[in-house]
């Protein structure tokens, strides 16, 4: 059976930033597969400006951000299989993979990185009464018709949600042509990011329309229309607000799930909250020498957050998979406390520790003018001001030394408090 | 006096600024919590600009090329922008960073491609 010390699988920016930092730390029989007939994930297609602020310090496009690690993969001399797709790994980590070159085949991994990304939710998952026509697309399969095939799904489009992905294809096919109605959705506030309404709707026209959905697709062959409705507090349709808005397309842009088909097959623990693996400081699920980062472990909006994390990982992994892992026995579980809805990492040990690392995590809904606190065993340890929080934009605390050597006890805890109680 | 709501795009605070006007001449801007919503509020007064990313076809391609405006150019020329590009056919191969279209629209800015096709 071959042998790599290290096995990247997926080869969007996860993979790619994982093995070069895999290579970095002394791994030079790093492999990354990749499904698709290109590395770059789902960058390829994401055409519009606004990656790499964090990294470069410059607004790349989608497709420039990719070709920069793309570069790096090369210069290095890592090696990348394309058009293979993983069938299995196992918890003693034996990758099984096959394409059209090689037939089947089976790779022993000192270490495993996942980096499978994440797929759209569909219509059937949030369960959009009425017909079944053609014109119904999430948004990330028009965004690559219209990106990389150069096909227009249709003429005047309803979106549904309004996440980051459904508010660029909006002003995307507002400039292909197309006339985009407006866009829906179902919570009081938008999922995506503010300079994306702004000047993805804003700057068109285009309205969006908050606590409101679809509750009827109609038409036979392709979608004539739809029927969207105003929603309660509890997210139901008032029947009152029904209105048919013609259309001949429907997107949808209504959440993104973790890709964590092959992890499920290896046993690896799954947090639900996030669909993605349970890691610790260096991204390491619980099944040793398997270790995971990018969008399979919670979906990021920020690319920039991806490479960062996933840096990580592979570093973590060439750690592994060389043998210098260290580990105290002594560790921390991290728990979300108030108004925090997960923590990534979910478990921390203080002395092995590089000091690049970060807690990432989402709050539950908006707030204003509040207190983030970490508490070690209940008791604050830091605390910063936070003055605007939502759901949309993924938090974060540096875990510096300092900070690190307060984490003493068994427990973790982040959490909000309002800034003008006690 | 005209007074113009806009959202803050500057960090993720996203400030409702309400931007008071007398014709082309700002009077004042409230509702930003740092002075860089002014300096906002005023360049999207003054002269907005956006990037303009897009695809061409590759006649000996079976995929679109991505390519961007490589600075921002005023808002209100996207349309057309968009006209030229649509219209414009470009041969593979063509590398990263290469010219696509120059001084579009009359812009001063080119149009370079976001990828390199082989």
């Amino acid at each position: 059976m071959e042998k790599r010390s290290v096995v990247v699988i997926g080869g969007g920016p996860a993979g790619l930033a994982a093995a070069i930092a895999a290579k970095e730390n002394g791994c030079d029989d790093v492999l990354i597969l990749e499904r698709d007939s290109n590395v770059g994930g789902i960058l390829q297609q994401c055409i519009h400006a606004g990656f790499g602020l964090h990294i470069f310090g410059e607004e790349l496009t989608g497709p420039e951000y990719a070709s920069r690690f793309h570069e790096q993969v090369d210069a290095l001399g890592i090696e990348y299989k394309c058009d293979t797709m993983v069938l299995d790994i196992s918890a003693d980590r034996v990758v099984t993979a096959v394409n059209t070159k090689d037939g089947v085949i089976q790779i022993e991994a000192g270490a495993i990185v996942l980096a499978m990304g994440c797929r759209e939710r569909s219509r059937g998952a949030v369960g959009i009464g009425g017909t079944r026509p053609a014109g119904i697309y999430t948004a990330g399969t028009a965004q690559r018709f219209v990106n990389i095939e150069g096909y227009m799904p249709g003429k005047k489009i309803v979106i549904l949600g309004s996440g980051d992905i459904g508010l660029i294809m909006a002003r995307r096919m507002t400039l292909e042509g197309a006339e985009v109605k407006m866009v829906l959705e179902v919570m009081p506030y938008s999922g995506g990011l503010k300079r994306n309404i702004v000047q993805c709707l804003d700057d068109f026209g285009i309205p969006l329309r908050l606590s409101h959905t679809v509750v009827e697709v109609r038409g036979r062959e392709r979608v004539e229309g739809v029927v969207v409705a105003q929603v309660d507090e509890k997210r139901q349709p008032i029947p009152e607000t029904f209105e048919y808005v013609p259309c001949d397309t429907l997107l949808l842009s209504v959440g993104l799930i973790p890709e964590n088909e092959l992890s499920a097959a290896a046993d690896i623990d799954i947090n639900r909250v996030t669909n993605g693996p349970f890691v610790d400081q260096s991204m390491m699920t619980h099944t040793p020498g398997i270790f995971a980062c990018g969008n399979v472990v919670h979906v990021h909006d920020l690319v920039d957050f991806v490479t960062i994390e996933s840096r990580l990982a592979g570093r973590g992994a060439a750690q592994f998979a060389l043998g210098q892992r260290k580990e105290s026995g002594h560790t921390l579980d991290v728990k979300p406390g108030f108004g925090v809805r997960y923590v990534v990492p979910s478990t921390i040990d203080p002395s092995a520790l590089h000091y690049d690392e970060k807690f990432l995590f989402r709050v539950g809904d908006v707030y204003r003018n509040m207190i983030l606190e970490v508490k070690n065993d209940g008791e604050v340890v830091y605390s910063k001001r936070v003055m605007q929080a939502a759901p949309g934009e993924m938090e974060s605390v540096e875990i510096t030394k300092q900070l690190a050597e307060k984490l003493t006890g068994s427990t973790v805890e982040i959490g909000l408090r309002p800034a003008d109680a006690k | 006096m005209e007074i113009r709501k806009m959202t803050c795009v500057v960090c993720p605070r996203g400030c409702s600024l309400e931007v008071t006007l007398d014709g082309e001449r700002i009077v004042s801007v409230t509702g930003n919590t740092c002075k860089r919503g002014v300096a906002y509020a005023e360049a999207e007064i003054l002269h907005p600009e956006r990037m303009l990313t897009t695809t061409v076809k590759v006649t000996n391609r079976r995929y679109m090329m991505p390519v961007r405006t490589r600075t921002a150019i005023p808002k209100d020329k996207l349309f057309a922008a968009m006209d030229v590009l649509m219209q414009t056919r470009i041969e593979a191969p063509v590398k990263i960073g290469d010219v696509i279209v120059s001084d579009l629209c009359g812009t001063g800015v080119d149009v370079v491609a976001a990828e390199s096709m082989a």
